[in-house]
């Protein structure tokens, strides 16, 4: 009777050891395959696409939001720190990679009521992108100090306050002649090419994934399951907790930089609380606890945000007769109810915490091809 | 003659008004199993909190094999709320938090099972190797630990064969039965290289059959892995069948100590464990 229950549980692998790392070894080459494809098929999809389709603006987007949710989901699906200062730390890395990069002839124009600002040099925008991410770690590591003392709720509302904190700090007008006040920065190298953001993004994730797949993140993912049985195994809790929000700002700060390039001008004023949610909505969507959950969910959420739900906004006629209800803003209501339909029947998310890998696709099909051999020779005897 | 490896010096934990552990001595000695026993809220579990680090012991002194490992004595309002004896014997702070503890090689069980409910039988063994780590936070990202991650995970594959979980150890953690998952969290308790094993009632909620079982584990665990036991438990079987001395505790005193007969025949354990002690006073 055991047996029989046994057979058809889909978790049993009914494959020997080297079936098993044949599978895992063409599933690599598939998976680098489809990378390959992947980033040889953008430059094409970029030149055949007509300017006016939103296709390309929202993979940008989308690829940008995506590195943001991972890093997000690092915090709060992975550590279990309940966080919302994302939007601050992104702010952090926007303002550092514009003000760092705004060419010196520039400044006069765009520091208009500060004689052109403090800062009169530029730097590379490479090395820049990267400052922008040590800094917004620096500022996380500072603030963790006081506030990962803090637990789910009260962390949620440190964080929050923290970015708000911020939002204001950077529009004051001392500040001026560094920030531009509550100004706009622009006229810093933005990129068109659509392969730089994503393999800026995918770097950046598959750095995030291997961390995780190290003993470091079985640590952050014991400190997230269980504290105190944690600590008793020897985890710091207080050195880890840390890590997982310097390392997770890092990558926000490193997003609020690209959103900036992609964006071509930025404000203190769009990183509102309002983008915490946006990014915690996508985590929830895609699956707490799956890094390619949030990837999904970014494209989705970009995607009908911005493109598909678009036509809802516009008047329609049918002959002479004026759809009713079809006016701008009437697609924010229809996606506020698909969100709700998707949070009541999908409870997990897209993929739960599960992981989108070539392995298991393949294993899947090879354990469904063994069970049916296996139910025929049953069937036969 | 064997040497102390854990000696526990007239330690308090006072919380308020309430002394839960009053002026305790007692000490385990290399390769022993030592149980404490007492009725239910006698403070075993909080002497295990304090030499594990989860509280600051009030007053007192904990030396791990020779070397002080905490001592605390009362400050600031403690000082006149302060109940027991002793005060002003010592005069050091030395704190230390849990995973530093772990880290000197004291390893711990809990009285109400912690796994890692998200993780499999071998993950959550694999999770304690963490704490012998050379690798820093970069070597370990970009797989430059290679070596000592494959070490690591052979370590665990070697002990859940030792303790006889290999057959589960892809399994979900939380879906072991309630037996196993008690031998799991003995198993990665060792998985720290532990020299001294706390453990809190190791068969609480478990069936005298079970109890068998476990009473020829952690004989087995003692054996095996050259580790010294310190254990609460309230099974009386299970007590006298394997401790070398037994511990007996009473509102946070030390009532009684010796080999199981002599507890089992001492007249103040049988008071307390009966209630007699109440009528006399």
């Amino acid at each position: 009777m055991k047996k029989t229950k046994k057979v058809q549980s889909p978790l049993l692998d009914k494959r020997s050891a080297a079936d098993i790392a044949r599978t895992k070894k063409i599933s690599l080459v598939v998976s680098a395959a489809l990378v390959v494809v992947l980033f040889a098929a953008l430059p094409v999809v970029q030149k055949v696409t007509p300017d006016d389709s939103m296709l390309i603006p929202v993979l940008k987007k989308g690829v940008i939001y995506s590195l943001i949710a991972v890093s997000m989901n690092l915090l709060n699906g992975f550590t279990g720190l309940f966080s919302l200062g994302q939007a601050g730390f992104m702010l952090i890395g926007a303002y550092t990679y514009a003000i760092l990069t705004i060419p010196v002839e520039s400044r006069a124009n765009i520091y208009l009521y500060y004689d052109g600002g403090i800062v009169q040099f530029a730097i590379p925008f490479m090395i820049a992108l990267v400052f922008a991410g040590v800094m917004a770690a620096i500022f996380a590591f500072l603030i963790g100090l006081p506030v990962l003392k803090l637990k789910s709720d009260y962390l949620a509302i440190a964080t929050l306050g923290f970015a708000e904190i911020i939002r204001t700090v950077i529009q004051y007008d001392k500040f001026g002649p560094l920030t531009n006040g509550s100004n706009l920065l622009r006229k810093f190298p933005t990129q068109e090419s659509i392969v730089f953001y994503f393999a800026v993004v995918g770097f950046c994730i598959a750095i995030i994934a291997l961390l995780l797949r190290s003993t470091y993140g079985r640590a952050f993912k014991a400190i997230r399951d269980d504290e105190i049985a944690a600590e008793a195994m020897g985890i710091n809790l207080a050195h880890h907790k840390r890590l997982a929000f310097v390392i997770s700002s890092f990558f926000a700060g490193v997003g609020g930089a690209l959103l900036a390039m992609y964006q071509g001008t930025i404000q203190a004023q769009t990183f509102k609380t309002s983008l915490t949610y946006e990014i915690l909505l996508i985590v929830v969507i895609g699956g707490i606890g799956s890094l390619s959950g949030s990837v999904i969910g970014s494209f989705l959420y970009v995607a009908s945000c911005e493109w598909w739900l678009r036509t809802l906004d516009n008047e329609h006629f049918i002959g002479t007769f004026k759809l009713p209800l079809m006016r701008s803003g009437f697609r924010m209501v229809v996606f506020s109810v698909i969100i709700m339909v998707v949070v009541l029947f999908f409870r997990r998310g897209i993929m739960g915490d599960k992981e989108f890998s070539v392995y298991r696709i393949i294993s899947y099909f090879q354990n469904k091809k063994a069970q049916k051999a296996v139910k025929e020779d049953n069937a036969n005897v | 003659m064997s040497e102390n490896i854990l000696r526990v010096e007239n330690v308090t934990m006072q919380f308020g008004g309430v002394v839960a552990v009053d002026n305790l001595s007692f000490e385990v000695n290399d390769d022993e199993i030592v149980s404490i026993i007492g009725p239910n809220g006698a403070g075993k579990t909080t002497v295990f909190n304090a030499i594990t680090g989860v509280y600051e012991p009030t007053n007192g002194r904990i030396e791990y094999c020779g070397k002080t490992m905490l001592e605390n004595f009362p400050k600031g309002k403690m000082k006149k709320l302060y109940k027991s004896e002793n005060q002003g014997l010592y005069t050091k702070t030395i704190v230390k938090t849990p995973d530093e503890i772990t880290k000197l090689g004291i390893a711990r069980t809990f009285q109400n099972i912690r796994l890692f409910k998200t993780m499999t039988v071998f993950e959550n063994v694999l999770v304690a190797k963490h704490l012998r780590r050379t690798s820093n936070i970069f070597t370990a990202t970009f797989m430059l630990n290679a070596k000592e991650e494959k070490k690591m995970r052979e370590e665990c594959e070697a002990l859940l064969k030792l303790v006889g979980l290999e057959d589960e150890k892809n399994e979900n953690a939380t879906s072991l039965p309630y037996g196993k998952q008690r031998k799991l969290e003995i198993a990665r308790a060792l998985a720290t290289s532990p020299k001294l094993l706390l453990l809190d009632e190791p068969a609480a909620g478990m069936n005298p059959q079970e109890t068998d079982e476990l009473t020829e584990f952690i004989k087995y665990v003692r054996d095996t892995f050259n580790v010294t036991i310190l254990m609460i438990e309230h099974h009386m079987n299970l007590v006298m069948d394997i401790s070398d001395r037994v511990y007996v505790i009473n509102f946070g005193k030390l009532i009684a100590e010796g080999t199981p007969a002599e507890v089992q025949a001492n007249p103040d354990v049988i008071d307390a464990y009966l209630g007699g002690g109440d009528e006399d006073e």
